[in-house]
């Protein structure tokens, strides 16, 4: 991918516009076809190295037009089955062509809470747009309908215009629910039951709101703003949010419901406990998990030298370990902490690397050095517990595994060094314990993930769960939609109890 | 928001504060932690103990040392003004039942984790023995409310201007000596101070606690930044401590840890009480 400047994009685009907006009502599948995909206007990568600002600026509304023009509006829409909450995407889209942003904002929050969120993160390559029928007629998956930016798009959009637009809600039943964790899980439950007209507090362990929204995916790809603006919409529904409070710990789990008066409770807790390799030399000073580099980042504001209380760990040589969203987001946040050199190590080949093919482009166009077929085998320190470099081992593709994909295989005898001065450990993350090891007779799996039956309740009466915490590290889209049925649970439940 | 109740300078750089936090004053127990935020745009979070809690009053004590930024900030409170975010009570609570005999080291600003620990090592029926240390004299804190807890109460200074002139492992080495040997032991204080404690109790077999004072981010088990190797395993503080088996705790890779943003930090703020002691330790060692 070269870098287009955005006025060349739109400019484009209004060119496009003038030939097709009159005929549209006469395009046909093969004029469709034909219409190129509108890129994403970006910011230049030799300026956003340096800076924390957004990477991906948004469709303009002239290419949002065009790229809406290449939907096909299929009769059997394959990209619906793609979607986890089966957003109506022909509807949607057919809304933006036809200059009617508002009315596609309408469809779209039908199914989906957070539509400016997931238009922004949503593996759409993998889920909506993988089915998408004209990827599949240009057979290249990356011209299929731009969904996900489409999306982005009206949601942008919509928030500009009016700010996050208000579900009514119904008068007080004097019923409380209590919604633990403020990830987009526990959002989606928090607005679905506040407008049943039931009394919501959402308990948050950190000091802001939003989750892994908030404190794991950077600004550069998330304004936080935006996560902002939603918790915003919240509390003027009139949801209580009460932070730095770490249920299990400043209230045990039942003691909301037997001491505090709540109805029901929703555990909407994440998967925040990170993974080590257990390889030599990972408590050296430098070698950090995603989490803590990301976290220090972000919510703790590290970035801000001269106003932020917390430090971060500048190294000159990065190396991060992991080939997921989480290591993108991780090698690119230490570009732009100014390291010289980052370097991620991977495994497998690019091909299974499970971050988002435009987050691993980007990440390449900001310098990010890729190594793949390699894995750290030992992390090699000073005298004083400092990082100095790394002992890595080569690796080849055997027979594929059982999640199909090809096993990497060592390659015996072909150990090298690479000097680092600092390793950031992003191999993902399990569910966190806590809530587990305090509330007796709640039922987990071997992984520590709660276990949960087709209408979201867990193993105690009263007490809901989803996102992270029962699928495992997974996405924000699937949060949300495990959210809205937990809550459709809830709901139900308190409409049927007297 | 967390209203100051009361505010006492113990030594130099040593605060007592009272503070507002009445769900934390009920649910705390011996050993639990709080993290402090002053404020919540740009402040850190620091990791204390809490010293002390009165639940009726909606209290919680907090006693700590002035070692660099946020910990002056916190000193230079007064009375009425507040702390923005108080998270806790954190971490698993102390371990307290009826042992026998329990010996509780407390080396400087250790002692104020000591304190709750001794209370409920005593409610629980324990015959105890309290070891205090410090530099010197005036750095001692927390001695009266420990002479009227401890069976047997000893003094060290380093340089003898209080109590016994020395560390406070020659008393934990003579006590661990008798017959019958105490049952337990708890040593908090600098690292190096608990390091050496769990030394001089190996050869007697007596099992040590320790409760280890990492840097911390969430204190929820979730950055991994509290990490500490005991027994080969890497365990975070925050979730499965802060107390462990001393004769495990990999003391050496812990005290490194704890430098690791050294050179971040603003380093003009007065020696460290703790490294002082430090060096006076090895000093004694060598
Ligand atoms: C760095 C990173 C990048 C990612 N990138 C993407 C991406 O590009 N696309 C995508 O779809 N997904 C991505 N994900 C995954 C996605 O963020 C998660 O799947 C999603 O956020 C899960 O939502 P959740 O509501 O289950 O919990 P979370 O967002 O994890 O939120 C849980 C919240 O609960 C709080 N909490 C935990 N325990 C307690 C307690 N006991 N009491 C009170 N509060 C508690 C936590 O502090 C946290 O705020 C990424 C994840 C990370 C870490
Ligand atoms: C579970 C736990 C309980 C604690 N209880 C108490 C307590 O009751 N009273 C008390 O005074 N302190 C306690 N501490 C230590 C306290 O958290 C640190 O002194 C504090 O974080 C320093 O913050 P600062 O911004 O003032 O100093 P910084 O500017 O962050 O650091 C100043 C100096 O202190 C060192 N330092 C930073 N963090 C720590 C740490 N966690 N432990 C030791 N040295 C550190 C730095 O390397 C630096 O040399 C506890 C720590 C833990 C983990
Ligand atoms: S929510 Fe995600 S999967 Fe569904 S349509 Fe939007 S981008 Fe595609
Ligand atoms: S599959 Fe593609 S072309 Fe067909 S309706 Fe969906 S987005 Fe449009
Ligand atoms: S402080 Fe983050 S895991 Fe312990």
């Amino acid at each position: 991918m070269s870098h287009l400047s955005s006025p060349n994009l739109r400019q484009q685009a209004i060119d496009l516009l003038k030939d097709l907006d009159p005929r549209q009502a006469t395009l046909k599948a093969k004029d469709r076809i034909r219409i190129p995909a509108q890129d994403m206007p970006t910011q230049d990568p030799a300026i956003r190295r340096r800076n924390i600002q957004e990477v991906a600026e948004g469709y303009f509304p002239e290419q949002a037009r065009v790229e809406a023009m290449r939907c096909l509006q299929c009769r059997n829409a394959p990209c619906v089955e793609g979607c986890p909450v089966r957003i109506d995407i022909p509807g949607f889209i057919r809304a933006i062509a036809e200059n009617n942003f508002a009315g596609a904002v309408e469809i779209i929050r039908r199914n989906s809470l957070l539509p400016a969120v997931c238009g922004r993160v949503c593996p759409q390559e993998t889920q909506c747009q993988a089915e998408c029928t004209v990827g599949k007629s240009l057979k290249d998956i990356n011209q299929a309908v731009m969904i996900g930016r489409l999306e982005r798009f009206v949601a942008d959009w919509e928030r500009e215009q009016h700010g996050v637009r208000l579900p009514p809600i119904k008068p007080d039943t004097g019923r409380k629910v209590a919604v633990i964790g403020s990830g987009p899980a526990s959002i989606t439950v928090a607005a679905d039951v506040r407008r049943e007209g039931h009394a919501v507090t959402v308990f948050e362990a950190f000091h802001r709101p939003g989750g892994v929204l908030l404190y794991g995916i950077p600004e550069f790809r998330l304004p936080k703003k935006i996560v902002e603006m939603e918790i915003n919409a919240l509390k003027t529904m009139g949801v209580e949010i009460r932070t730095n409070f770490v249920v299990g710990r400043t209230r045990k789990l039942m003691d909301l419901m037997v001491k505090d008066g709540y109805d029901a409770v929703f555990v909407g807790t994440g998967a925040g406990l990170p993974k080590f390799m257990n390889i030599e030399g990972e408590n050296l000073v430098g070698v950090f998990s995603a989490n803590e580099y990301l976290t220090r980042a972000n919510l703790m504001r590290a970035y801000a030298v001269g106003q932020a209380d917390t430090p971060i760990f500048r190294g000159r040589r990065v190396a991060v370990l992991g080939g997921g969203n989480v290591a993108m987001d991780s090698a690119r946040t230490a570009v732009r902490l100014g390291a010289e050199e980052v370097h991620l190590i991977y495994r497998r080949t690019e091909v299974e690397m499970p971050a988002r093919v435009e987050e691993v482009a980007h990440a390449k166009e900001e310098g990010v050095i890729f190594h793949f077929l390699e894995n750290a085998q030992r992390i090699l320190g000073n005298d004083y517990g400092v990082v100095t470099s790394i002992e890595c081992l080569r690796y080849e593709l055997g027979a594929p595994d059982e999640s199909g994909r090809r096993r990497p295989v060592e390659l015996k005898g072909s150990e090298f060094i690479l000097p680092m001065d600092a390793v950031i450990v992003a191999i993902g993350n399990e569910s966190n314990p806590l809530i587990r090891q305090t509330t007796d007779g709640l039922k987990t799996n071997k992984w520590g993930n709660i276990v949960v039956d087709d209408t979201g309740k867990t193993s105690i009466d009263r007490v809901y769960a989803g996102g992270d915490i029962v699928l495992g590290a997974a996405t924000v889209i699937l949060a949300m939609g495990e959210g809205r049925r937990a809550a459709a649970s809830i709901n139900a439940q308190l409409a049927a109890s007297p | 928001m967390h209203e100051i109740v009361s505010k006492e300078i113990l030594t130099d750089d040593v605060y007592r504060l009272r503070v507002r936090a009445p769900l934390i004053a009920e649910e705390r127990r011996p050993g639990q932690f709080v993290i402090v935020q002053l404020e919540e745009e740009y402040g850190e979070r620091i990791p204390l103990t809490i010293a002390d809690a009165d639940s009726r009053e909606g209290t919680i004590t907090l006693i700590f040392q002035a070692v660099g930024k946020t910990t002056h900030q916190l000193g230079d409170l007064k009375v009425g003004e507040s702390i923005q975010s108080i998270l806790g009570p954190l971490g698993k609570p102390t371990h307290i039942e009826k042992f026998g005999t329990v010996v509780c080291v407390g080396g400087g600003i250790g002692t104020a984790p000591l304190h709750p620990i001794v209370q409920g090592m005593k409610a629980a029926g324990n015959r105890l023995i309290v070891i205090l240390g410090a530099r010197t004299q005036k750095l001692i804190i927390l001695e009266r409310e420990m002479r009227a807890l401890a069976d047997e109460f000893i003094l060290c200074t380093d340089d003898g201007s209080a109590g016994r002139k020395g560390l406070v492992t020659d008393p934990l080495k003579e006590i661990c000596g008798r017959t019958p040997k105490p049952d337990l032991a708890v040593a908090i204080g600098p690292p190096i101070m608990m390091k050496f404690c769990a030394e001089a109790t190996r050869p007697f077999g007596v099992p040590t606690v320790v409760s280890l004072n990492t840097i911390m981010v969430d204190g929820t088990g979730m950055c991994g930044g509290c990490r500490v190797t005991v027994g080969k395993k890497t365990q975070f503080v925050c979730v499965d401590g802060p107390e462990f088996d001393g004769h495990q705790v990999d003391f050496d890779n812990m005290m490194k840890r704890l430098k690791a943003y050294k050179s971040h930090e603003d380093e003009a703020h007065h020696k460290c009480h703790m490294e002082t002691q430090a060096d006076l330790l090895k000093e004694g060692r060598a």
